[in-house]
């Protein structure tokens, strides 16, 4: 299938084509990135006239220095972390041992319980009656609220429970032989066997918590507690929507628009930084865990 | 011997004393249903206290917002709480289907998803098609590197991107359009504009990462089927339309069945942070007007009706996809 020599001239102008093709397909994925981290270094009047194309103009950090030197995106950044890190523990300490539970044949009423976990999946009770219930617990405006209210997912469940079924169960007879409890042997037999399966649950739990901004804007009002997703959309939206601040700007080294760029390229970065382990495990995700959107 | 009435069977044993073992013994091996659960939970309670967190999460968080969705039929305040405010029938839903601001959401709904079936749905299977034609692995690794990224970016910062490009005054966009003589237009303000610049970016975000189904499907397809090809003379052009495109039906049928049981799940997200006043006769759609109806403005109740009336159609959907793929696919979805 390699050897060039085989294919006709239509089959070199089909595979040329077809390079062309993709080539742009990828570049016009690229471009916007590219153009946003250009923003980010350009002087704000140049971003402001539209100057800006492919290459920083008028190269400058300003917009850097504004961005670093705002408190709230400091206490924000962090706060991602600690809903990034703790919430994705939080995640695995839940579906861990109940995927494991779900997946032994002797459990009493295993059609039930998987139902139970199934059923989530496919009726949600939706934004109002979930909000409510998190004011009713009490879980409003706080950490706790965050890294609790979204640690169990059904799809991930079912995901890891697969996985531990597909482990042969001669795996465990020695370790059971020496002893083990279920405690032992999930820890000392299925857990290293399982780690591509875990690292999947345990990325897609980092990327959604690390993206994820709707329930943190709705259920955080304290300014001190915002994720990053949430600040970044304030300044959007408020600093595009304050005429004054906008035009205070026009003379300034920096504008909203190269300070908005600043915001995205800094809160990317972790993202690309992971990004080699994210490629690796998730399209294996996708397909362990069968077809979902 | 055989007529003494006293007849002890082996070990000396009366009749009476054996139908007594024998009872005891059934009794032994078919022990009651509480000492068998009992049995059992001795044996095996660790099991259960690895389940138990898991399924009272669920509990408290998804099953107890769902007995919390008859506030849909009640008049709720705060006040009196979710048991204890009064019911009032199907009210709400006769306000929801009076109401033009639902009705129009409604209808944005469904045109958006349709919009993003038509224009979303044919993408992915034609990048991966065209990935696999492709000879030189490092360029193939390198595009697919680079066209799966945006999945992972935050919708927020996808809406940043979106929102300074088509800027009037900063924007690449205008820029390039002022290039051929076209005044700056501000896109995010025309309701025209709205769902051509939301699918577009759906498409632009997830097109890449949804092929990646795809070529797994086409990395099943024998390869003597290619062999065979190839030694009758087809091009790769006709390889490409009757060896691959057949051969990945069933996984495009299965996807598209999927799709359509997803229909009312816009991402809405995206949505409330490219949307404005000016543009919701286009954008609004159902979770965007209970978000807007409910938590901001504190009509519960009956954004809790169209919630309800989102999931029951939702539900409907999904199980209906489920139902026809497993009786194309034989394997169930889930």
């Amino acid at each position: 299938m390699t050897n060039m020599n085989l294919y006709s001239r239509g089959d070199k102008m089909f595979v040329i084509m077809n390079m062309v093709l993709i080539g742009l397909f990828t570049l016009s994925t690229l471009y916007p990135f590219i153009y946003i981290a250009s923003l980010s270094m350009s002087t704000g009047f140049e971003a402001r006239a539209g100057n800006v194309i492919l290459t920083p103009v008028g190269f400058t950090l300003e917009a850097y220095k504004q961005v670093l030197s705002e408190p709230l995106f400091w206490s924000s950044y962090m706060n991602t972390f600690i809903y990034t890190i703790g919430g994705t523990i939080m995640s695995l300490l839940f579906i861990i041992p109940g995927a494991y539970a779900l997946s032994k044949p002797q459990l009493y009423g295993r059609r039930f319980w998987n139902l139970v976990v199934a059923f989530t999946m496919w009726f949600n009770a939706g934004l109002i009656p979930f909000f409510l219930n998190m004011r009713d617990l009490g879980l409003l405006d706080s950490y706790f609220g965050i890294i609790i209210g979204f640690a169990v997912n059904g799809f991930n469940i079912i995901l890891l429970r697969n996985f531990f079924e597909g482990i042969p169960q001669s795996f465990e007879e020695a370790a059971r032989m020496d002893g083990a409890n279920e405690f032992q042997v999930l820890w000392k037999v299925y857990m290293p066997l399982s780690k591509p399966a875990i690292a999947t649950v345990a990325l897609f739990c980092i990327v959604s918590r690390w993206n994820g901004f709707f329930w943190a804007m709705v259920l955080l009002q304290d300014e001190e507690k915002i994720p990053l997703q949430v600040y970044l959309r304030k300044v959007i939206v408020e600093l595009s929507d304050d005429e004054e601040f906008a035009t205070s700007l026009l003379t300034a080294a920096y504008s909203v628009e190269t300070v908005t760029a600043a915001i995205i390229v800094c809160s990317i970065i972790p993202i690309l930084l992971i990004y080699p382990f994210l490629q690796k495990y998730f399209s294996k995700g996708i397909l362990l865990g069968g077809v979902k959107e | 011997m055989s007529n003494d009435p006293d007849f002890t069977g082996a070990g000396g044993a009366t009749t009476e004393e054996l139908v007594f073992d024998a009872k005891e013994a059934q009794r032994r091996r078919k022990p009651n249903t509480m000492q068998r659960v009992g049995d059992h939970l001795k044996r095996e309670w660790q099991l259960y206290v690895m389940l138990v967190p898991t399924i009272l999460w669920l509990v408290i968080f998804l099953y107890k917002p769902m007995y919390g969705l008859q506030i849909a039929f009640k008049d709720y305040s705060i006040f009196r709480g979710v048991a204890n405010s009064p019911w009032i029938g199907l009210e709400h839903f006769q306000t929801l289907f009076g109401n033009d601001q639902f009705i129009r959401a409604l209808k944005n709904t469904i045109i958006i998803s349709f919009y993003g079936l038509i224009f979303g749905f044919p993408m992915p299977i034609l990048l991966a098609l065209m990935f696999n034609e492709i000879l030189k692995q490092t360029f193939k690794k390198t595009a697919q590197t680079i066209v799966y990224l945006p999945h992972f970016v935050s919708s927020v910062i996808i809406a940043g991107i979106v929102i300074t490009a088509f800027s009037p005054s900063a924007g690449i966009v205008n820029t390039i359009l002022g290039w051929f003589g076209v005044d700056p237009v501000y896109f995010l303000t025309k309701p025209e504009w709205f769902r051509p610049i939301f699918v577009g970016t759906g498409i632009w975000q997830e097109a890449g990462f949804q092929s990646i189904v795809y070529l797994a499907a086409i990395a099943g397809v024998s390869p003597t089927l290619y062999e065979s090809a190839v030694v009758d003379g087809a091009s790769r052009w006709q390889m490409m339309w009757k060896i691959t495109l057949p051969s990945i039906l069933p996984t495009i049928i299965i996807m598209l069945i999927i799709r359509i049981g997803n229909m009312l799940e816009v991402s809405f997200e995206m949505i409330i942070l490219l949307y404005q006043p000016a543009t919701y006769e286009t954008a609004d759609v159902v979770n965007t007007f209970i978000y807007r109806q409910g938590i901001q403005g504190g009509q519960y109740d009956l954004a809790a009706a169209a919630g309800l009336f989102n999931a029951v159609v939702a539900f409907v959907l999904v199980m209906t996809a489920n139902a026809i793929s497993k009786r194309y696919s034989r394997t169930s979805l889930w």
